[in-house]
């Protein structure tokens, strides 16, 4: 019966095919496993910050009983390896992500408001809240918060007599006169990504514009002001391809004098036994005004995965925003805790925390007001600081491509 | 696989119909492959096009639901100012790579052909660049281009020449990723090319070395037109190979500075997983799939006549 024996191969294969295809069955984490443990995802991938959040994890599973199975992937695999899960529906019970992803995601319908789970946002900052708040609900809360400041060498400044800067003009000033002998007097970051917007948005923000209008007065005189700084030689053509870690590494080798750079850096500088730095807010426009930063930090959700499991991650995401263990992971990752008063204490206690402490309050939330259409609006403002520092356009007309592009 | 085990179980009909058996031993035999292709190529391609039709955002992930628009991505894909950009810089990434990987690639592997005291080793060093992992050699040329501390100004420097803004600026940053490129794939040119080498007769070059031949003479009409079947596979993978690179491009500039280093494949990446917009980035990748296909069917029936040559 060469037919029916035809008829079975053919139902094997696809028997075969099935069982390859990515199968729409509800995760495994279902409410058949108990919720005695969960499966958790963050993108702490560096050596520090995975040791550092291993030990927030084992802390937190011995207090609440719940055994969590953790997976760590570098950031920029977070985001699709998020979508994955979502799509295949294997989504993690607990997951720490970048808060201006979490509008992505929450849009999509995958996350749990937290309130199911009792976790409250009382005392916490009100930017960080916002940057988890998706329709008026909170679906991500971080246990600490970062932000970005301007650390110096103590020992080159004070050789060349220049004291730290604090606002633009002496900003300027400082970075001509510190730069000699082959070294800058200032480095940041200026890639093409969203590290590139969030190092440029605190002169952006600082000097008054908003990210609805990309081509402002405003816009344009920040982003001339970085330029001139480059065109002028105080900081390196190379921050177009520099990244936060490249900045850290140049201020280490004593390349450069001055970099603006975040706190969860401070550690790497602790090691070095002869650098002395300092950090002071990122220098304003004009004396006075408060300097505007944009919001850093991992925000935890629970995923729509099952009630059991769900309960778990709630308590477990409790216990890492209790006041001992966000303390304990500000410590040991140079971050800011994210309640107002624990951040107060903290950097009465951290001398070299103070200038980011009193930038957490003034500073804003990446996705306040754009929320899920931020992303665009971000890649083009990287785009026109890269075409500005290239040379490729002038400041105003690379604003105004840029208003362009994330408009349509 | 166990679940063929049924059908190949199932007792023969011995004698019955030969024919008509071995035809169908044969499809049973193909069906792992065919079934390894369908699922592992088929289906995503498959997907692809269908994506590149829908309004494909993070949300329909999630859901599942994503309108179809047409070709809209594709109307925007080629509206954008970024296509012409990403267009250039691929042909030119490509021609660029594939021209002087193939050439240092032949010019070593005529060098290796010649037997001489440390060859091997020398080969076998030669093919570090080959097994190390491209971002570690995409970081490690990155910190060579340098503009102030990088190894390569160093060297430019110390013969009286300028430094060069290596990856600062927008018309060095392209030629810079080219190079590296270029670095990675000598060794695949110069293994193949290499085999493709020791598998001429000496006998002919001892002839042509009677006749009266020099080096070069011998080079033009005996290796290049004995090599030519050789040299057709290796331009062909290298240029499917390279054509669709992505790491190198994105660990040494992003795509930056300002573009100048956005190719298709890192434009397709931007647009799915940095604008979200999953449906323009699977137009992208659409149009790249059908370039390779092109010139993949212009090698096949290029081939196809080398072996009715060789037959004839």
């Amino acid at each position: 019966m060469p037919v029916a024996r035809r008829a079975l191969v053919l139902a094997a294969s696809a028997a075969l095919l099935a069982a390859c295809s990515p199968s729409p069955a509800p995760t495994t984490s279902s409410s058949a496993q108990p919720a005695g443990s969960i499966t958790e995802l963050d993108y702490y991938a560096d050596e520090q910050g995975s040791a550092a959040w291993q030990k927030i994890l084992d802390a937190c599973a011995g207090q609440t009983g719940i055994k969590i199975e953790r997976q760590k992937v570098p950031t920029s695999q977070m985001l699709p390896k998020v979508l994955q899960g979502a799509s295949s529906k294997t989504l993690p019970d607990l997951l720490f992500t970048d808060n201006p992803t979490l509008q992505q995601v929450a849009a999509t319908g995958a996350l749990t408001p937290l309130a199911d789970y009792g976790i409250t946002t009382d005392g916490f900052y009100e930017s960080i809240v916002k940057a988890g708040t998706y329709q008026d609900k909170v679906y991500g809360v971080a246990p600490g918060v970062n932000g970005l400041a301007l650390i110096y060498d103590k020992d080159l400044l004070a050789a060349a007599g220049v004291q730290p800067p604090k606002t633009w003009d002496e900003l300027k000033a400082a970075a001509a006169k510190l730069t000699k002998d082959g070294k800058y007097g200032l480095a940041f970051s200026a890639i093409p990504s969203e590290e590139g917007t969030w190092q440029f948005l605190p002169f952006f923000w600082s000097n008054g514009a908003e990210l609805s209008q990309l081509d402002s007065a405003q816009s344009v005189k920040a982003l001339q002001f970085v330029t001139d700084l480059v065109n002028s030689g105080s900081a390196s053509k190379s921050v177009v391809t520099w990244n936060q870690n490249d900045v850290a590494d140049q201020f280490v080798a004593g390349n450069a004098a001055m970099m603006v750079n975040g706190s969860w850096n401070l550690a790497r500088l602790d090691e070095q036994q002869a650098l002395h730095y300092g950090v002071v807010p990122i220098p304003v426009p004009q004396a006075g005004a408060k300097p505007v930063v944009a919001l850093g930090g991992e925000v935890g959700a629970v995923p729509v995965t099952s009630g059991p499991a769900q309960q778990a991650a709630g308590k477990v995401l409790s216990c890492i925003l209790s006041e001992p263990t966000m303390l304990q992971w500000s410590k040991a990752h140079a971050y800011i805790p994210s309640k107002t008063a624990v951040a107060a204490k903290f950097g009465t206690e951290q001398p070299a925390m103070q200038a980011f402490v009193d930038e957490v309050g003034s500073a804003r939330s990446r996705t306040a007001e754009l929320g899920e259409k931020y992303p665009k609006v971000s890649q083009a403002l990287a785009d026109a600081v890269q075409a500005a520092l290239t040379g490729k356009l002038p400041a105003d007309q690379a604003l105004k491509a840029a208003q362009q592009a994330s408009g349509s | 696989m166990t679940l063929l085990a049924p059908a190949v179980a199932a007792p023969p009909r011995a004698g019955r119909k030969p024919r008509r058996d071995n035809r169908f031993a044969a499809w049973l035999f193909l069906l792992p492959a065919l079934a390894y292709i369908v699922v592992f190529f088929g289906y995503p391609l498959a997907a692809n096009v269908v994506m590149s039709t829908q309004d494909y955002t993070v949300k329909s992930f999630y859901t599942g639901e994503a309108p179809f628009v047409g070709l809209a991505n594709y109307a925007a894909v080629f509206g954008n100012p970024l296509f012409s950009t990403a267009v250039v810089d691929t042909v030119l990434f490509t021609a660029g790579s594939l021209v002087f990987q193939f050439g240092i690639g032949l010019a070593l592997a005529v060098f290796f052909n010649g037997r001489f005291l440390g060859s091997a080793l020398l080969r076998s060093l030669l093919l570090l660049p080959w097994l190390l992992p491209l971002v570690v050699s995409g970081a490690v040329w990155r910190w060579m281009f340098d503009q102030d501390h990088g190894v390569l100004n160093a060297a430019l420097r110390a013969v009286g020449l300028d430094a060069v803004p290596w990856l600062s600026s927008t018309g060095w940053a392209l030629p810079a990723v080219i190079l590296t490129n270029i670095w990675i794939g000598i060794p695949f040119n110069l293994v193949i090319l290499h085999g493709g080498l020791r598998a001429i007769p000496a006998s002919l070059y001892e002839a042509a070395a009677l006749d009266g031949a020099g080096a070069w003479q011998r080079f033009r009409h005996l290796t290049w037109p004995l090599l030519r079947p050789v040299t057709g596979i290796v331009l062909m993978l290298g240029l499917v190979y390279t054509i669709k690179v992505f790491d190198v491009i994105m660990v040494v500039t992003g795509g930056g500075p300002a573009n100048a280093t956005q190719t298709l494949t890192t434009w397709s990446y931007r647009l799915s997983f940095q604008d979200f917009a999953f449906g323009q980035g699977a137009a992208v990748g659409n149009v790249l799939i059908l370039v390779a296909t092109v010139f993949g069917l212009l090698y096949l029936r290029s081939a196809k006549a080398t072996l009715a040559e060789a037959a004839a």
